[in-house]
This record gives structure tokens, C-alpha cells and sequence, in this order.
């Protein structure tokens, strides 16, 4: 079967216009989690299937992709997501942040910051903040109604108590506009203050069929303590490579000796650095 | 059913429905903002771009309510032929089309529960005049403010209150579109 025989982005029309409907509704209610007929999509679910639900029905022909995994353009995640559109949608892609208008990413945002037009389409395992605290989803369904958000202030009171800090280092629960409390996805909590961008923000949860949404310049509070202020950790040392301060990083075990070191997670970030003469310990003179 | 309701769609539809879809969103997610659709031509008077919003989200799956001189043969036949949406009530539709007279009084609308705030009616507004002129927007998707030409302030007062409940509005001039979700607040 050639590309051209598949529906513009894949998906049929009724399913676009269904996930569209969910859109809408996710961006007037932001932080909400809107139901929607998630469909069979060819790669397992866990794989990012709700967020490439998303950016099938958000896509239009002169798009330009950027799909990230981790915070890397080359990962078989993301290498498969956007081969999958450049073939079923015709779409343009790039690995360049500023170039991308719309960006699909499992786990991270861009450190380049995002400007206004630009999309990012997340991929959500759980999208429900307070599934590990209350699995019942008639439960969960009522506190998000009541705003009933106690427990989850006990769960993080209960970090501090057990181990002096508040320990959840992903995931790290957000409340949208004084409103719903929101699982921002497993981004690493040191990205939970770009949550608020200029860019349109769009979840998408295949296996567990919720769709939400934070619109442009939204209010994004991480939950905290007055006295346990929320804290964006980030690892104490420069990129081995590209010798940013201010990046997320990854480490690396190079030896089975203790031998480690730290770079970049955002690939992009890393190599335009590099490419504008910044180097690391480790980096090619 | 005559000649006239077959034509009028879309001619590439996944293209042309991504293309309005992509400026719904956009309008939905920026308050205020307006913006060009094109590619539906239906019978006077509904406006190019209350036609290309109903082709793009309305079928089967929505029941539409035609408000007023909305209701009438030529456009029923249009809309059903095109999208298959059924046509009812104010209080079962999830999406209604009209002028803002005939869609008075808005409380016949479905505003969602607290469980599912989602289940809530579009109301697409045919305007004479959409501009970014008059009442003042703020909230989620707007920096700092915006302004839009709105046919009324306390309507959307009173919809805002119920946040996180409330229905979502589309504005539709000729061929341009704007929308107010019910999360941003409306002062003079």
C-alpha cells in the first residue's frame, strides 16, 4: 500500500472531527480531562498513540514536524512518529525547535523557548493525577468535580515527612488556573515553569482515551508548601558537551567503574550550542 | 431536497476541514483572535464561515439546533446532506447556529455537568460585525488583553461564573471566525 492511498494524516474524517470536538472542548476548560474514542493506531499503545491522535487531527499540509523522545530527535520513538507522518501526512519535518510548527514530544519540553503560533502535542501514559492516590475513576471523577484535591497535598506532605523534601521529581502535579489539578505528563518537574508558554499545549492519552489542553499564557501553579516552596531541580553539573548550565541533562555511565557524565537531553539545544562554538569537558574542540 | 443542497461542501474535505479546524483552534485558544476560513459556499444567509465550522465538527454524532430564520428548508437540507448531523431542540443540541436574538434565552442550552463539563453546547453566532473592538477578554490564552466586538457583556458574564461549567461560543462574520470558551472574562 503506497502513501498516497491513506487519508490525508491517517486517520479517517469522522475520527478527526470527533478528536477535534475533544480539542475544543479541552482548550475552554483548560486542565480538564476530556473523553475520547481513542482509536487502534498501528504501533502499540504506550507508544504515543494518543499523541499522535492529536497531531493527526491538528496537522494541515504545510506543517513543519518535530518530534521528540526524551528530549531527542533520533530516538526510535521519535524517529518512527514523524517517518509515519511524513508519509501519511506529506508533512514537512525538521529537528530544529525554532523552525517546528507543531512538536509532538514524550517527556519533555524544548529548551529553546516556544513562541506564539507554535504547537506542542504531548504523549500522556496516565493522564490522571490522582489515579495512584484513588484508582476508582467514579472517584477521581467526583473530586476533580468538587475540587476535592486534598489528598493530593497529603501525598506530597507525606514526601516531606518520610524524606525531608518533597520527592516527586516527574509528573510533578500542576494546578491550571486555580482550577483543575493536572498531570503535566512525565516531563521532569525542572520543565514544570515552561508550562507556561506562549505556545498552544495539547495532551493526548491513547490507552486511556482523555484529551486535555492548556491554551496560551494559562496560569500553571506546581503544587507546593509555603514553607516546601516548589523546587525545579536540575543535576549540578555543566553539559559534557555543549557546556550549557541551564539545561536539562542526562547521565550517561561510561565504564563499569563509576565513570559517568552529564549532557544535554534536548539534542537540538545541545547542537546548536556546539555548532555556535560552545564545548564541554567532553566536546570535539 | 433541491439541486442547491449537493452543492456547497467541501471539495478536498481533509485538507479544507484541517485548514478550518486548525483557525477554530487557534481562535478557541487565543480569545479574540479572528481569523479567514473558506471553502463552503452554503445557501444564503448562514455565512462561509458558520458553514465551513459546521462541515469541520457536525455529523452523525452531534445534534444541531438551527436557530430563528435559520430554520429553514434550504438550510436543513444543506446541513444534512453534507454532514449527517440530526436536528433538534435547543436543550439536546451539542452545537447551535443562529443569530444572537433567536439563540436567547441561553439557559435552553446544555452547559455540561461537574462530572463531564465537556458535554456542553457550541453556539456559532452569526454577527453583522466582528471586530476586535468593544468588550474586553481576559484569561487562559490571552496575554495580557483582548478586545471583541461581542453582541452583549452580561450573557457572557453569567456563562463565565458558571466556569468550570458554561457553553463555548464561535463568532462568524462572512468568512471570518472568532471564539470566547467559557473560561475568559468578559468586562465592558
Amino acid at each position: 500500500m503506497t502513501a498516497d492511498q491513506y487519508n490525508f494524516a491517517y486517520l479517517d474524517e469522522q475520527t478527526k472531527r470527533m478528536i477535534r470536538r475533544a480539542i475544543l472542548k479541552g482548550l475552554a476548560v483548560p486542565g480538564y480531562q476530556v473523553p475520547f474514542a481513542s482509536r487502534e493506531m498501528p504501533m502499540p499503545y504506550g507508544w504515543g498513540t494518543g499523541g499522535v491522535q492529536v497531531t493527526a487531527a491538528t496537522l494541515v499540509p504545510d506543517d513543519r514536524l518535530k518530534v521528540i523522545d526524551q528530549g531527542a530527535d533520533d530516538t526510535t520513538n521519535a524517529v518512527s512518529i514523524r517517518k509515519f507522518f511524513e508519509r501519511t501526512a506529506g508533512v514537512a519535518v525538521t529537528e530544529a525547535t525554532t523552525e517546528a510548527s507543531i512538536i509532538q514530544t514524550r517527556h519533555r519540553i524544548p529548551e529553546t523557548p516556544l513562541r506564539e503560533g507554535q504547537i506542542l502535542v504531548y504523549q500522556v501514559p496516565i493522564p490522571e493525577p490522582l489515579r495512584f492516590l484513588e484508582p476508582r475513576e467514579t472517584e477521581t471523577r467526583k473530586m476533580h468535580a468538587l475540587e476535592e484535591y486534598g489528598l493530593m497535598h497529603v501525598k506530597l506532605y507525606e514526601d516531606i515527612a518520610r524524606h525531608g523534601t518533597i520527592a516527586t521529581a516527574y509528573a510533578y502535579p500542576v494546578q491550571v488556573e486555580g482550577r483543575y489539578v493536572m498531570d503535566p505528563s512525565p516531563i521532569p518537574k525542572f520543565d514544570n515553569p515552561k508550562l507556561e508558554s506562549p505556545a498552544i499545549q495539547l495532551f493526548g492519552a491513547g490507552r486511556e482515551q482523555r484529551i486535555y489542553a492548556l491554551p496560551p499564557y494559562t496560569q500553571v501553579v506546581s503544587l507546593d508548601f509555603e514553607d516546601h516552596p516548589f523546587d525545579p531541580s536540575r543535576a549540578d553539573y555543566p553539559c559534557a558537551v555543549c557546556g550549557a548550565v541551564d539545561s536539562y541533562l542526562d547521565e550517561v555511565i561510561t565504564d563499569d567503574a563509576g565513570g559517568r557524565m552529564f549532557l544535554c537531553s534536548d539534542t537540538d539545544y545541545c547542537g546548536q550550542r556546539q555548532a555556535a562554538g560552545h564545548t564541554g569537558t567532553e566536546g570535539a574542540p | 431536497m433541491g439541486h442547491a443542497a449537493l452543492s456547497g461542501g467541501f471539495r478536498d474535505a481533509p485538507i479544507q476541514a484541517a485548514h478550518v479546524f486548525r483557525a477554530a483552534m487557534t481562535a478557541t485558544a487565543q480569545p479574540g483572535t479572528i481569523l479567514p476560513v473558506r471553502g463552503a459556499t452554503p445557501p444564503a444567509p448562514l455565512s462561509v464561515a458558520a458553514g465551513a465550522l459546521l462541515l469541520t465538527l457536525c455529523d452523525g454524532d452531534t445534534p444541531v439546533h438551527l436557530a430563528g430564520k435559520l430554520d429553514d428548508p434550504s438550510l436543513r437540507d444543506w446541513l444534512t446532506f453534507h454532514t449527517g448531523a440530526p436536528l433538534c431542540d435547543p436543550q439536546e443540541s451539542a452545537f447551535a447556529i443562529g443569530e444572537w436574538e433567536d439563540l436567547a434565552p441561553l439557559n435552553r442550552f446544555s452547559i455540561g455537568t461537574p462530572e463531564y463539563p465537556d458535554r456542553a453546547a457550541t453556539l456559532i453566532v452569526e454577527l453583522d460585525k466582528l471586530e476586535a473592538t468593544g468588550a474586553t477578554l481576559r484569561g487562559p490564552g490571552i496575554q495580557n488583553e483582548a478586545k471583541l466586538s461581542l453582541p452583549d457583556i452580561t450573557a457572557f458574564q453569567d456563562n463565565a461564573a458558571r466556569f468550570p461549567l458554561g457553553c463555548d461560543f464561535f463568532f462568524t462574520c462572512g468568512n471570518r471566525l472568532a471564539a470566547l470558551p467559557r473560561s475568559t472574562k468578559v468586562t465592558r
